[in-house]
């Protein structure tokens, strides 16, 4: 029997900055209801792996492989690839969810009009179709009663948690995860990692770029650990945390403990 | 100070006045709108959609309204071409000579304000908009003139006071506005200071309420809780 489609393919992903290499090829699959963590140092290109899926950095060569279907891309004047087709990669874009570091929230509109604002441009849903699909997802995440409040009036843990529901409102095949901890305050932390294990255990599939080695370690299915731009470590969390081959990951993992 | 004649000729002065609200409030709702496409294409990636209004911008910011103003109402009666055309029985007017000329320079300023907007929105927004499968069209149109607008209309407001007070340049082509008006009235009375000062206090008021107009504006649009981000 043939395997089942991955959610996501990647494979042999380059990218470079100038002279510098950040990512020297690098492949992954994650299958259905997979949560991947990817782990590593500053500098490692986890961020830059993570961007370059959906394109918001562009690789200098690779594939990738949304449900099966490859991602077109063409080679740029200055080497770097682009969508070949705009429609294809805003579709797709609209399938890979993406969380930030910083939310990215718009400032001007209200909480729910920040979640509601893409499922209606993009996807064509009415407004009340929408806020139905919205309110639903506020409560999901717990911070419903802000619905109308503004970004600024909320603590960076509700803002990443509203920035959650609005990448779900989109029903994304795969959920990309940029750091969404790192730029909270420690009190902040454990709300929104509440949020991913619960999506964790729904079955969703994504990928996890963190620092929050624990966590990493209880949702995952897989870890993969980057150094200087290559997959050095990769396993299940029981191997990558306690039994790592390399010499890296294991001085990583006994600094990170 | 002689309060008599001020008085006296209040009447004549809000004439003018309404004759400058007039001017004003055309030239910089027209300009706003002939300033979106031109500041969109100010910051557009690719040099050869920046390079025309780079062009307008440059030409209109780099020479005097008044100079400009005179090439329209003095210049272009010189060709034959426009007074055959069918827009000569405005060409002729000054009052559309100079509607037409304050547009074009406050639009040139209007764009760069816009541009700047642009250029000035957190880069991550834009990428949570594109991020979300909204194309380039959609992120500007839903996402960036909305966000630009907030943090430019500060600036906007500035330039619509700037154009009240070039408006007075008006009284140099025949145009009986607020500075025309008060002009003709020292004509006949021979009291500069008095009249002067009652044309000054009707900009004052003016300014006063157009800045009061954009702080409702601006609460409205919360245009605070976007700042510092």
């Amino acid at each position: 029997m043939a395997e089942a489609t991955p959610a996501l393919e990647i494979r042999d992903l380059h990218k470079r900055y100038g002279d510098q290499e950040i990512l020297k090829g690098i492949s992954l699959t994650a299958r259905d209801g997979d949560v991947i963590s990817i782990l590593g140092s500053s500098g490692s290109g986890k961020s830059t792996l993570l961007r370059c899926i959906n394109l918001l950095e562009n690789p200098h060569q690779g594939q990738i492989l949304v449900a099966g279907e490859e991602l077109r891309l063409k080679a740029a004047k200055n080497g770097e690839l682009v969508a070949a087709d705009n429609k294809q990669i805003n579709r797709l874009r609209s399938e890979i969810g993406f969380v930030f570091q910083n939310f990215n929230l718009w400032p001007h509109m209200s909480i729910l009009d920040n979640i509601i604002e893409a499922p209606r441009r993009v996807l064509g849903q009415s407004k009340a179709e929408a806020i139905e699909h919205a309110e639903a997802l506020l409560n999901k995440v717990g911070i419903h009663n802000k619905r109308h409040s503004y970004p600024a009036e909320l603590s960076g843990g509700q803002q990443q948690r509203a920035a959650i529901a609005r990448t779900l409102a989109m029903k994304p095949k795969v959920i990309l995860f940029d750091e969404p901890t790192s730029a909270l305050d420690p009190e902040m932390v454990q709300e929104v990692l509440n949020v991913i294990r619960a999506l964790a255990e729904e079955g969703r599939t994504m990928l996890l770029v963190t620092h929050e080695m624990g966590f990493a370690r209880q949702v995952s299915s897989e870890v993969i650990f980057l150094h200087q731009g290559l997959v050095e470590e990769q396993g299940t969390p029981q191997q990558v945390f306690e039994n790592p081959n390399s010499a890296r990951c294991k001085q990583f993992m006994s600094s990170n403990r | 100070m002689n309060w008599e004649v001020i008085i006296k000729w209040l009447p004549r002065l809000a004439q003018g006045a309404t004759l400058t609200l007039e001017l004003v409030t055309i030239a910089v709702i027209a300009g706003l709108i002939l300033a979106i496409p031109l500041g969109i294409a100010r910051s557009s990636r690719h040099w050869y959609v920046r390079a025309l209004p780079f062009g307008y911008i440059f030409f209109f910011r780099g020479t005097p309204l008044l100079v400009q103003l005179f090439l329209v109402y003095y210049g272009l009666a010189q060709f034959d071409a426009v007074r055959n055309s069918a827009f000569w029985p405005y060409l002729r007017d000054p009052f559309w000579c100079t509607v037409l000329t304050m547009t074009l320079h406050t639009a040139a300023y209007i764009a760069e304000i816009l541009r700047g907007a642009l250029q000035a929105i957190p880069r991550g927004e834009i990428e949570a908009a594109r991020a979300l499968g909204m194309s380039r069209a959609k992120a500007l149109f839903y996402i960036m003139l909305p966000r630009a607008a907030r943090i430019g209309l500060p600036a906007y407001s500035n330039e619509v006071i700037l154009m009240l007070k070039a408006s007075a340049l008006a009284s140099t082509v025949t145009l009986l506005e607020l500075t025309g008006m008060a002009r003709t009235i020292i004509a006949r009375t021979y009291l500069p200071v008095e009249i002067f000062f009652a044309a000054g206090l009707f900009y004052l008021v003016i300014s006063f309420l157009l800045v009061q107009a954009f702080k409702q504006l601006e609460r409205w649009l919360r245009v605070d809780a976007c700042q510092g981000r």
